[in-house]
């Protein structure tokens, strides 16, 4: 294994996600939600009108960060490697996938790992497991 | 107080990923390439995120009602089926190709890159034919 030490942030990897669980606490010990993104934006597409207004301003809430990140400095970077098909193609498996899977990074590999839930274990490992397998297929196997 | 607290809390996620680099796709590519030039920082943000939650989300799980008054609601499902698996196993797959999961895609949406905006539409797209699916399965 080639660790990219250059690369590696480790102390604002810990900072942000320490603030990533920080908020996902605040979300569940005050509104008694559990913090996952997809399953958010899931119910709110389905139009289920139970706690729509406490989830849009969740969301709300994260479409404001970059811009409160903004008044302060500058925004990290955000660079892309895919076009217009491989975004198209990852988002659709990531909007079906997540729904299918109950859940996301966030809903089960932070709050569900949190609360000690086998379902959120194993759909993290499946997860986890089938991106290490993609990357490695399209960067090493076939070069795309 | 319910809507000031859901709004600062998706703030404080929101900036969470930002700071830990979650929110940049290149990076998030690097940690799942561990058979190249590998940067395991996202792991720590695992460790960051669990470490500050187990203890409150510990406190959830035993009680009924929310500091705010809302009743806890916490997944009760238990069992470990098929859809979990592939439901996540695809899940995973897209998140290789691109390196953007949900809470990120929502993050950088409005910083004026159109590949967000693309990805979660299709994402949308996604979560659509997933309730088309479904209603058609328990009509």
């Amino acid at each position: 294994m080639n660790v990219d030490w250059l690369n590696f942030t480790p102390w604002s990897s810990l900072a942000g996600g320490a603030l990533i669980g920080l908020a996902a606490s605040l979300f569940v010990v005050g509104n008694g939600r559990i913090a996952g993104i997809s399953g958010l934006i899931g119910s709110l597409l389905q139009r289920n009108r139970e706690g729509a207004s406490e989830k849009a301003l969740f969301i709300l809430g994260l479409l404001a960060a970059p811009l409160l990140w903004g008044l302060f400095k500058a925004l990290p970077p955000i660079e892309f490697q895919s076009g217009w098909s491989g975004l198209i193609l990852a988002g659709l498996f990531v909007g079906l996938g997540t729904r299918y899977g109950s859940g996301c990074t966030s809903g089960h590999g932070v709050c569900g790992i949190s609360r000690l839930s086998p379902r959120s274990m194993l759909a993290t490992a499946c997860f986890m497991l089938s991106g290490f397998c993609t990357v490695f297929v399209l960067r090493h196997l076939t070069g795309v | 107080m319910l809507k000031l607290n859901a709004f600062l809390a998706g703030l404080l996620f929101g900036v969470g990923l930002l700071l830990a680099g979650m929110a940049n796709p290149t990076k998030v590519l690097a940690f799942l390439d561990v058979a190249g030039a590998w940067d395991p920082s996202l792991a720590l943000v695992m460790v960051g995120a669990i470490a500050t939650a187990i203890g409150p989300l510990t406190w959830a799980r035993r009680q009924r009602k929310s500091v705010l008054g809302n009743p806890m609601q916490l997944p009760a499902r238990k069992e470990l089926d098929r859809r979990l698996v592939g439901g996540s196993l695809l899940f995973g797959v897209g998140w290789g190709i691109a390196g953007i999961c949900p809470g990120p895609a929502v993050t950088i949406l409005l910083t004026g890159h159109w590949q967000a905006i693309v990805f979660v539409l299709a994402m949308i797209a996604g979560m659509g034919l997933f309730t088309l699916l479904e209603t058609r399965r328990n009509p």
